[in-house]
């Protein structure tokens, strides 16, 4: 049921926001065509400078992931992977889940197909795709759109976020399946 | 930070193929990837361009300020560097919430547009703020109500309960924001802020 309504939301929210923003604009006196297109200017320019950071985020992980590193990595850390009960078939996923969208989806379907998609495993991979994101994806798009180079504390505090959502994940799965 | 997370990327990469003979695949990688974000950008120029004016749109009926009004006391307490009845508010309010609707095609926009409005308030344009930083946290760890795409994977690989995992995803995507975002709060401290950013705000206000 909840799932129902969730999913009549995603399917009407686009067309119902394309539409109703400008209603509303013109029960306000918005002159909205004008303005939209005033706003829609921006998109090219800003699409144009997220480019360099971009390329130079993925082309790293491109050549990381090339050379054969997350293999050696996976297998250097599985000790202490297996030391805080954290599955070893599920470390790649989590590792490869902040670096690459396209492979971290691609693991996950591999994942699923392995396991079977009700087991544990396939459910642990699943939910470890999706309570995460693509971290460097969307640190290189966002910093990217306005040029900052400077990001402070978002690495870490971003990692941080992603490591404690993956052993969630295996914690809350362990306990619901 | 950035520049020797990715200066190591790279550099493990050379050091790795030397051992592995991988060089071939690392150059193959370089090169796709460079190809892959380009493609990827280009595919966002008319989604981009399409938010963009809609969110005008929006902004211009009073609706983004609206949107912000409307969650102050969370916005608040996230963001105190963001001034009340800012158009950033409206801006992350939206984007966080395409997001967890997983409308990705306006999610991206959105959470573009709420950058350049934290940006109008940055005072040392090529330092990222603690709002920016704690407004990325939230977005990086992913709130997504339906999991669609799994839910995808799952059934096409023949699953007899293909949503088992939308609790489960929303459970550990609640700690994962929770953790990240409390991660943002606390390492501010120890990154100095952009100079001047506790008075540039407040005066580039006035002269507005």
């Amino acid at each position: 049921m909840i799932r129902l309504i969730f999913e009549q939301i995603s399917i009407w929210a686009i067309p119902v926001l394309l539409v109703g923003i400008p209603f509303i604009g013109l029960l306000r006196k918005v002159k909205v065509y004008d303005v939209f297109i005033d706003g829609a200017k921006e998109g090219f320019q800003v699409a144009v400078n997220i480019i360099p950071f971009l390329v130079g985020i993925l082309v790293a992980i491109g050549m990381f992931r090339g050379s054969g590193a997350m293999d050696l990595l996976t297998n250097a850390l599985r000790p202490v992977m297996a030391a805080i009960n954290f599955p070893p078939e599920l470390f790649p996923l989590a590792v490869f889940r902040s670096l690459t969208g396209s492979g971290s989806l691609a693991l996950t379907t591999d994942l699923v197909k392995t396991h079977g998609p009700d087991s544990l495993f396939g459910r642990m991979a699943a939910t470890m795709y999706g309570s995460s994101e693509t971290t460097f994806y969307v640190l290189a798009v966002y910093f990217g759109a306005i040029s900052v180079k400077k990001t402070r504390h978002a690495v870490p505090a971003a990692l941080i976020g992603d490591i404690v959502a993956a052993i969630a994940t295996v914690a809350v799965c362990a306990w619901m399946f | 930070m950035l520049n020797y997370i990715w200066f190591g990327l790279m550099a493990i990469a050379l050091v790795v193929a030397a051992f592995n003979g991988t060089a071939d695949a690392v150059t193959k990688g370089a090169i796709d990837s460079a190809k892959t974000a380009v493609e990827i950008t280009l595919g966002l120029i008319g989604i981009m361009t399409l938010w963009l004016g809609i969110m005008r749109v929006a902004e211009a009926a009073g609706l983004v300020d609206l949107l912000g009004r409307m969650l102050r006391p969370i916005m608040r307490w996230l963001f105190p560097d963001v001034p009340d009845g800012h158009p950033a508010n409206g801006a992350m309010v939206m984007s966080v919430a395409a997001n967890m609707l997983g409308l990705n095609n306006a999610a991206t926009p959105l959470s573009i547009k709420a950058m350049e409005e934290l940006q109008s308030l940055n005072p040392v344009k090529e330092t990222a703020t603690n709002a920016m930083v704690t407004f990325m946290a939230l977005n990086t760890s992913g709130v997504q109500l339906i999991p669609a795409t799994m839910i995808g994977v799952l059934v096409a690989a023949g699953s007899r309960n293909p949503t088992a995992i939308i609790a489960s995803t929303l459970v550990a995507t609640a700690i994962g924001t929770a953790a990240a975002v409390a991660a943002a709060k606390l390492l501010e401290r120890f990154y100095p802020k952009p100079e001047a950013a506790l008075e540039a705000p407040a005066s580039s206000e006035v002269s507005q």
